[in-house]
């Protein structure tokens, strides 16, 4: 069969999904935030809640959110995303609000309100992009910076004497009362990226059944912060980033 | 009975991050020798008889650029 028989409308089993804009994304090649980005259009078309959707976008590579998924969008200044999405959705409880945020943003200036708005139990949908390290602003070492990595603040590599451990936010998240559902996932493979769409639906849903805060950790890589090619920082991601922060459910209620 | 597939790559969105061409199965993917406007290798089928239309491609390309379709032969 030739290629021009199989490329008819019928047989298409898979394009872009009309919740994505079709604006080229300012992200370096490879970045797992392209995928993120497009796993949660896909999850709200599914849902037909596009009309319905906020979302609350951070300081940090994704602070342009905006000019891709095609809803209804707000800005937080650094950290403050779930501050912003509390009194949205407060004020629309109709809405499925979500925040998205990187480990810069959440885990070091955010962690006050990351932390009191999951103790709340708010019904938001908190998205976290932890690619340990500060992206944006040049490759700075951030809360998530594993031991013995290099950064732009920690050339000689990351050390507990002088900059402390690895924070692991989504662990001291399960911990509170609030959130019902916390996990831990990638998108490094297919298989990865149809597991994290899964939790992200799950977690849009949680928030319409006013169960709490959802908690949706995606470990990403940030290849140019990282020095790597995309490929490699993939496989970099999981020889170490898994290993502090493994894969899975941390808590569902 | 065999599953026959096709890709269609959007070359001006593709970044040439090889990212699909680590998660396609019969290694059907490859980067052209030829740029686009932006100077990138983008993602061709190099082997189109191998493609099953199984989507990982798809589902990992971080620019969504890749539309997929399938025929059962």
């Amino acid at each position: 069969m030739d290629v021009k028989d199989i490329i008819k409308p019928e047989n298409r089993v898979y394009a872009k999904t009309p919740v994505l804009t079709s604006t080229t994304m300012h992200y370096c090649p490879g970045c797992s935030h392209g995928t993120v980005h497009k796993l949660i259009a896909e999850v709200i078309e599914e849902m037909g809640i596009q009309d319905k959707t906020i979302g609350v976008s951070p300081v940090g590579c994704a602070v342009f959110a905006y000019n891709y998924l095609d809803i209804d969008w707000q800005q937080a200044a650094h950290g403050r995303a779930p501050a912003v999405a509390t009194a949205t959705k407060r004020l629309h409880p109709e809405k499925y609000v979500f925040t998205y945020q990187g480990d810069g943003d959440l885990a070091s200036i955010g962690t006050a309100e990351i932390m009191h708005a999951c103790n709340r139990g708010e019904n938001i949908v908190v998205i976290f992009i932890n690619n340990a390290i500060y992206g944006m602003t040049g490759g700075q070492m951030a809360p998530t910076t594993l031991i013995g990595m290099k950064t732009a603040t920690s050339p000689y590599g990351r050390t507990v004497e002088l900059h402390g451990n690895p924070l692991r936010i989504t662990e001291l998240l399960a911990q509170l009362d609030g959130t019902c559902y916390v996990t831990r996932q990638s998108v490094n493979t297919a298989v990865a990226a149809r597991k994290t769409k899964k939790a992200i639906r799950k977690a849009f849903e949680n928030s319409a059944l006013k169960k709490g805060t959802s908690f949706v950790e995606v470990v990403s890589t940030c290849n140019s912060g990282w020095k790597l090619s995309p490929v490699k920082a993939n496989e970099w991601m999981v020889e170490n980033m898994f290993v502090k922060y493994p894969i899975g459910d941390i808590k569902d209620r | 009975m065999a599953l026959r597939g096709a890709i269609v790559v959007d070359t001006e969105k593709c970044k040439g991050c090889s990212v699909c061409i680590a998660n396609c199965p019969t290694n059907t993917i490859a980067l052209a020798r030829e740029v686009n406007s932006k100077g990138y290798n983008f993602a061709y089928m190099a082997t189109p008889d191998s493609c099953t239309g199984c989507t990982n491609c798809a589902t990992v390309c971080p620019d969504t650029c890749i539309t997929v379709y399938r025929v059962k032969v």
